[in-house]
């Protein structure tokens, strides 16, 4: 590998031919301020539009200042990243910005959070020397997300992760520009076009322009009306990230802390959506053996590979871009629909009270859920099966508005029934984990026979699409993992056109599965974090005796009570769905 | 930006096709492929574009990006004799804005507007390569150079007759 030598702030670097003038720096202890860049190492994804210019520096011989992110190191070079030069260009592009950005921070859902606040503080800003004119646009709000594009500075984040890494296309860069912003075709509504919610653009945005829809309020008011029984449910992501919120270290489990908070909360029961994952693979598990038994005889008809069905930005993605294939998903609901359709049925019937008196917070690492609850189909005269979706962020601003001390929490234990669950449930969270998840149910099912590994290595890692065969006692089983719906795109083409023949497919809409999520504690653009994540559940996995869904006694026990076997009529009823063809073909007379 | 609900019919989404094939549906040549549909449509309406993004594949949201950038796109339909007033520097230091202001009186409508009989569209652009003809107008592909305010009313006389 050639080297370049180098010096910054006077400092000898030595760095690998194209590095950028920004990593090389970074080396040397370095940290050149930087906005709209972002860099997600793991997962290979850049965003450098060197459009912010708060990463200029300066370089000897050089007329013009020159952007950190994007210039790469040549033999020789001298760098200097903050002489007075420097610093007053950088400051004075920061109070361009700011020139037309509001300033409402202590009412902005960002602040505390937001890379242009810190940045203006580490910046030193006092005062803004460019008053005049500042843009104003509509707000939107959709089902999940909420667009306050007069926060936006066109860093263009969302745009790169909407289209480079979706492949949805929703958000592009429009108009000119005093007037340019990032916005959907024809400036619509977000509930107008095909956005299916996976919140990336949430994920990544620096400022407050791209926001949840809030539902705290509403659950506060929920847990405050006697009249309600109020149970929550709490995603597999969410122990390995809720920690963040209150300081502790990327991929620290606070499983026990959070029921404890929960329940300091005020929550009647607090349950396990991990639960529900084992319900998913009973039902999704069951569904992939009966079609793959009717292949296995020679059914023509039987459409094989069985696509994962639990991630609603996924579901939407398929509905609006591959209507063409809607009867490969699995019918299973998500097991956030599981959870809410058995809690006010089984449930509800055991406590010997109706379901509009029965309120069902999930606590999803996830924006898209928050759709997903609010569709029609999953609602029983009006009533959803469950009422509000809201992230793990949106839960550590409850827990500390209700002045609970997170980290001096006791751990405590979930309720049963509906709050047991296997290490199966638990690595829902990461991508790779549906399958794997439900290939420990299927081997057994299937062959009869014990798993003698329960863990299948070659399902895990972060590379954006693997396959691998799985013995299934002499019978090779092909399987298929995408994350991110880019790569879910290139698989479904590839079955599509006849160019794949996997049996089975698990597809998660965001990078690295659900911990990953677009309601998760922000990354700011430090993969590592959601390594973390990932390791993180895996521990919890490893930790759990029980770690087959089919083995956890309380799911036993419902179908056992309640709905005969998996895929049995009240399972379809309950647990089961169908998908909708939401393209949008331009209408010719 | 406006736009008008309309439903293309099958003979003008064949067109539109063919305008993208032209360009072997390369989205590399977006522009091209506006340029020769805002020809055939006389705007870009929403339909228009969608027909393009599938055919291209890329995203709508792209091509609105790209529509909504350049001032020469439009998504409000043109009149049946599209004006446009040269408003580059040496059309402008020769009284561009006087004609443009002419126009403005005469027809009652601003910058981007269609009057009311969709005869006439009004629009500005810069630099039609005819500097030496300063100030110039063209009326749909025909250039009048040398154009004075009061010899603006015998332009529109002579679209205005009946054919």
């Amino acid at each position: 590998m050639e080297m370049i030598n180098i010096t910054i702030d006077n400092k000898k670097v030595q760095v690998a031919k194209g590095t950028s003038l920004l990593d090389a720096a970074k080396t040397v202890g370095i940290n050149i301020p930087t906005l709209c860049y972002l860099h997600l190492h793991d997962l290979e994804i850049t965003n450098k539009p060197a459009g912010c210019r708060i990463c200029v520096v300066e370089v000897k011989g050089r007329r013009n200042l020159a952007p950190a992110c994007v210039t790469e190191c040549t033999e020789g070079m001298e760098v200097n990243t903050h002489n007075i030069r420097v610093l007053n260009a950088r400051k004075t592009v920061m109070e361009l910005i700011l020139s037309d950005h509001p300033t409402d921070c202590l009412v902005c859902p960002k602040s505390g959070n937001c890379e242009l606040q810190t940045l203006a503080q580490e910046l030193g800003i006092r005062q803004i020397h460019y008053q005049g004119e500042q843009s104003h646009y509509r707000e939107d709000t959709s089902p999940a997300i909420i667009r306050d594009v007069d926060k936006c500075i066109m860093c263009r984040r969302c745009e790169m992760m909407c289209n480079e890494v979706q492949t949805v296309g929703v958000l592009s860069a429009v108009n000119r520009g005093f007037m340019s912003v990032v916005a959907p075709a024809f400036e619509m509504n977000l509930d107008h076009s095909v956005c299916t919610y996976c919140g990336q653009c949430v994920a990544v945005c620096p400022t407050g322009a791209l926001t949840e829809v809030d539902h705290t309020n509403s659950v506060i008011r929920a847990l405050a009306d006697p009249t309600k029984t109020v149970i929550v449910q709490t995603a597999p992501a969410v122990r390995a990230a809720l920690g963040e919120e209150f300081g502790l270290k990327p991929g620290t489990l606070v499983t026990g802390k959070m029921v404890s908070a929960l329940r300091r909360l005020g929550f009647d029961y607090v349950f396990d959506t991990d639960f529900a994952a084992d319900l998913t693979i009973m039902e999704e598990g069951t569904e992939l053996l009966d079609r793959l038994s009717r292949h296995l005889k020679g059914d023509k008809d039987v459409k094989l590979p069985i696509l994962t069905s639990c991630c609603p930005g996924w579901v939407n993605f398929f509905e609006h871009q591959f209507p063409d294939m809607l009867d490969i998903p699995s019918t299973a609901r998500s097991p956030q629909q599981m959870f809410g359709s058995i809690a006010k049925t089984y449930f509800a019937d055991k406590l010997g009270i109706k379901r509009e008196n029965m309120v069902v917070v999930s606590i999803m690492p996830c924006l898209a859920k928050k759709y997903e609850c609010s569709r029609d189909e999953f609602k029983v005269d009006g009533n959803p099966d469950v009422d509000f979706a809201v992230s793990t962020r949106e839960l550590a601003n409850l827990i500390k508005q209700a002045n609970i001390d997170f980290n001096s929490l006791v751990d405590d234990d979930f309720d049963r029934p509906l709050g047991e669950s296997t290490g199966a449930g638990v690595i829902f969270g990461v991508t790779g984990g549906v399958i794997e998840a439900a290939t420990r149910t299927a081997y057994e099912v299937f062959t009869g026979k014990k798993l003698e590994k329960v863990n299948f290595d070659q399902l895990r890692g972060m590379e954006w699409v693997r396959s691998a065969t799985v013995d299934f006692d002499g019978l090779p089983i092909k399987i298929g993992i995408a994350h991110g719906l880019g790569n879910a795109r290139k698989l479904l083409e590839d079955v599509r056109d006849g160019k794949a023949d996997f049996h089975a497919i698990e597809i998660m809409a965001c990078p690295g599965g659900c911990i990953g999520g677009g309601g998760q504690p922000l990354h700011h653009g430090d993969s590592s974090v959601l390594k973390a994540r990932t390791s993180a559940i895996y521990r919890e996995d490893e930790s759990k005796v029980i770690r087959k869904s089919h083995e956890n006694p309380f799911i036993i026990q419902l179908y056992e009570e309640f709905l005969g076997k998996p895929c049995s009529h009240k399972s379809h009823q309950l647990l089961h769905t169908h998908y909708f063809d939401k393209s949008k073909p331009v209408e010719i007379e | 930006m406006a736009s008008i609900n309309i439903k293309l019919s099958d003979h003008k989404i064949a067109q539109l096709k063919a305008i993208c094939m032209e360009f072997n549906n390369d989205k590399g040549e977006l522009i091209n492929v506006l340029h020769k549909a805002q020809h055939l449509f006389g705007y870009l309406p929403a339909e228009v574009q969608e027909v393009i993004a599938k055919e291209l594949k890329t995203s709508v949201a792209h091509i609105y990006g790209v529509v909504s950038f350049y001032s020469f796109f439009t998504m409000t339909p043109k009149g049946e004799h599209p004006i446009s007033i040269c408003m580059g520097t040496a059309c402008y230091v020769r009284g561009a804005e006087k004609v443009l202001d002419e126009f403005k009186r005469i027809l009652k409508v601003k910058v981007g507007e269609t009057t009311a009989d969709g005869k006439f569209s009004l629009s500005c652009l810069r630099c039609v390569g005819a500097c030496g003809l300063a100030p110039v107008v063209m009326v749909g592909e025909k250039v009048y150079g040398r154009v004075a305010p009061d010899g603006v009313k015998d332009i529109l006389d002579e679209y205005s007759k009946p054919q």
